[in-house]
């Protein structure tokens, strides 16, 4: 009765200790959109954040990409040939990297790279006191220091996820095609014929930018509002990549819902 | 640090590649027009039933394919679909050429088949492919079957 | 203190400043003015409040009651947009420098200039090597934060702090992990730049004799409250029990070496059967 009692008031505690964060999110995303202007003004800083949350994000979203399209070049190959429709491997290739894989994994992809860097950045100069320092120069750390990373992310993810979905298409190919020997006009005809391009690409685009969006947000979120020591560092390093990596897959459940009713 | 001119040319090197990827699932996965930069002729065939022909499905002859349906609208006259053909310019086909909408397997995709005739002369840009033969509509098929089947066995009250 | 009849317009005036952290009360009303051109030094144990007074100033807490005045301009209220043109005006040296470490010495100089002000990049690049060259670190100007020691992190700290030259500094514990010989060039840099810059400076520290040596006035301040102040001379020929815990570095004294804990027989009594 009594531990019952105790688990409740934790969960309640939780409750109320998440609410409490998700609204000084909400404040702090205000901020952040609210000193955007200043700072996507001074392009360049923001252009620096693109390349580190972009840029040194490409290897392992081309190689993950490739690796994920050969796997669903095999499996869907084993799967299609009972039916004797093999040259619908593109069409189920290409259909699961623009609807999900392409966004979903590159987002995941992204949080655990980029957005952990970003948390771990912006939390280790909360941690040295560069921040406050910044503050008493006069310089609004929101303006010179979030809003760039939040804006780098959220450019770069829709881009990586691109690549991602291309990459995996070109890897089912390779399998298909190449190596099992399915018929290259039939692969990509087929492929063509199902995917459209509104609603299959531009609805997986859509996807990336929001992921990007709740990446970036969390990312530079949990590093500004860490404890400033090594270990409040590292544990919003932890949440940035777990609350990352749950908000996608729910707001993926989300936006599915509404986009793809079944045509 | 690296310098910022560096900096600019890796990210504008970035943004190209993502943009590049975004165009290519556009182009060339999508169906976002066509990019085939494969000459072309187009030529019309009206059918009375198209059954489930898309736009974009593939045109076969003799199993390869050597075009695409590039469009379908309902002729208002004369009550029938006009299915335009984009063929490559690569395979002329004669004039008596037969179109037929076939399916892939049992119940795949529909395509359009094109078989040649003897003809000397051939289809052009704009012109009309002549002979045409409808879908098979599974449910007309069923019917068909059981109306010879009743109509094979006598009903036993009609003698 | 009767001092703004003497002096019309002290740079930094706290009148009765109280301040607390949610229940916590932290200080208990603080007296304090800094003149123009002084060197004011602020002391007292860990924990005593002496960082949060400096916070107060530099307007990044805002006072619970009372009045806390820069250049005879109330804090407690003013805009942040206000707040950040006094700032510009301010310079602040953090505990450990607080140097960006993704950039270069040179650039963490320059940060204050690039931000603020529009001027070409050769009159820049002057300003920062004077300025390094004031602190003795022209030299270092390509060099990360990391490749730096404790010393002359704080050097360069000093020198991005009065990059823009500041009617005020502040020092946040400028001597904490110093070596005898980097304390000494520290103390000696704060001192020349407060006179060259015709500044005022406030520093927090719990280094007495560095203290003594270079500053006007001292401040000692326990338990959220001052408790005593005075020229160096003064200090040095105080009575006062607590200034002569502090001077002498005495374990126990007014400031207790035991955190408050009801008396330790009680506790052996409770132990034994």
């Amino acid at each position: 009765m009594k531990g019952g009692l105790g688990m409740l008031r934790r969960v309640g505690a939780m409750t109320v200790d998440g609410i409490w964060r998700l609204g000084f999110a909400m404040r702090f995303f205000a901020a952040v959109l609210m000193y955007s202007g200043q700072s996507l003004r001074r392009l360049h800083l923001t252009v620096r954040e693109i390349y580190f949350s972009g840029v040194l994000s490409l290897l392992i979203i081309i190689v993950s990409g490739l690796f994920v399209g050969l796997v669903l070049g095999l499996q869907g190959y084993e799967t299609l040939q009972r039916y004797g429709s093999s040259e619908a491997l593109g069409v189920l290739v290409a259909l699961s990297l623009t609807r999900e894989l392409g966004p979903v994994v590159a987002g995941l992809l992204f949080a655990s790279r980029a957005g952990s860097a970003v948390t771990a950045e912006i939390g280790l100069m909360k941690a040295t006191e560069q921040l406050k320092a910044m503050d008493m120069m006069a310089v609004n750390p929101i303006a010179r220091v979030v809003a760039p990373r939040f804006w780098g992310g959220v450019i770069s993810m829709p881009l990586l996820a691109a690549l991602f979905s291309a990459m995996g298409v070109f890897g089912g190919w390779l399998i298909g095609v190449v190596v099992i020997g399915v018929d290259d006009g039939a692969f990509w005809s087929q492929m063509q014929a199902a995917v459209d391009f509104r609603y299959d690409v531009m609805n997986g685009v859509i996807k990336s930018v929001v992921f990007g969006i709740a990446v970036s947000l969390i990312a530079v979120f949990e590093g500004y509002d860490c404890s400033p020591t090594a270990e409040g560092v590292s544990r919003a390093i932890t949440r940035t990549v777990v609350t990352s990596a749950l908000a996608i897959l729910a707001l993926d459940f989300v936006l599915t819902s509404f986009m793809f009713r079944g045509q | 640090m690296m310098s910022r001119a560096t900096l600019d040319l890796w990210v504008g090197f970035f943004v190209a590649l993502g943009c590049a990827a975004l165009i290519f699932l556009a182009m060339k996965v999508g169906n976002f027009s066509g990019l085939n930069s494969v000459p072309t002729y187009v030529v019309e065939a009206p059918f009375d039933n198209i059954g489930g022909l898309k736009v974009r499905a593939p045109v076969k002859s003799a199993g390869v394919v050597v075009g695409r349906v590039a469009g379908i609208r309902f002729d208002a006259q004369r009550y029938r679909a006009v299915v335009r053909l984009e063929l490559e310019r690569q395979y002329p086909f004669p004039r008596d050429t037969i179109a037929t909408i076939l399916t892939s397997g049992l119940l795949g995709e529909q395509y359009v088949g094109l078989e040649a005739g003897g003809d000397v002369e051939m289809l052009s840009n704009g012109e009309t492919v002549a002979m045409t033969q409808s879908a098979v509509v599974l449910e007309k098929l069923i019917s068909q079957f059981m109306f010879n089947r009743a109509a094979e066995t006598p009903a036993p009250a009609s003698k | 203190m009767s001092i703004s009849l003497v002096d019309p317009s002290p740079v930094v005036s706290l009148r009765d400043a109280r301040f607390a952290y949610g229940e916590r009360e932290v200080l208990r009303g603080i007296d304090l003015t800094v003149h123009r051109g002084q060197v004011v030094a602020i002391m007292g144990g860990s924990g005593c409040g002496k960082t949060t007074l400096l916070r107060l100033i530099g307007g990044q807490l805002r006072a619970s009651s009372g009045a806390v005045e820069v250049e005879g301009r109330e804090l407690a209220h003013m805009p942040r947009r206000e707040l950040y043109a006094l700032r510009r005006r301010m310079g602040m040296l953090f505990q450990f420098g607080a140097l960006f470490t993704d950039m270069t010495v040179f650039d963490n100089v320059a940060f204050p200039l690039r931000e603020h002000t529009d001027l070409p990049p050769g009159m820049i690049r002057d300003l920062v090597m004077m300025k390094l060259q004031a602190v003795g670190l022209r030299g270092a100007h390509a060099l990360k934060p990391a490749e730096l020691s404790g010393g002359m992190a704080r050097r360069v700290a000093l020198a991005r702090a009065v990059a823009l030259d500041p009617m005020l500094i502040m020092y946040d514990e400028p001597f904490a992990g110093l070596d005898p010989i980097s304390l000494g060039i520290v103390g000696q840099l704060i001192r020349r730049l407060n006179d060259a810059l015709g500044a005022s400076s406030i520093m927090v520290t719990h280094d007495v004799h560095e203290s003594l040596l270079i500053v006007d006035y001292i401040y000692f301040v326990s338990e959220g409250r001052i408790v005593a102040q005075g020229t160096p001379d003064e200090i040095r020929a105080s009575s006062d029990p607590f200034v002569h815990q502090f001077v002498h570095a005495e374990a126990d004294g007014p400031v207790a070496f035991h955190y408050p804990a009801p008396p330790i027989d009680s506790l052996l009594q409770e132990v034994r059967p």
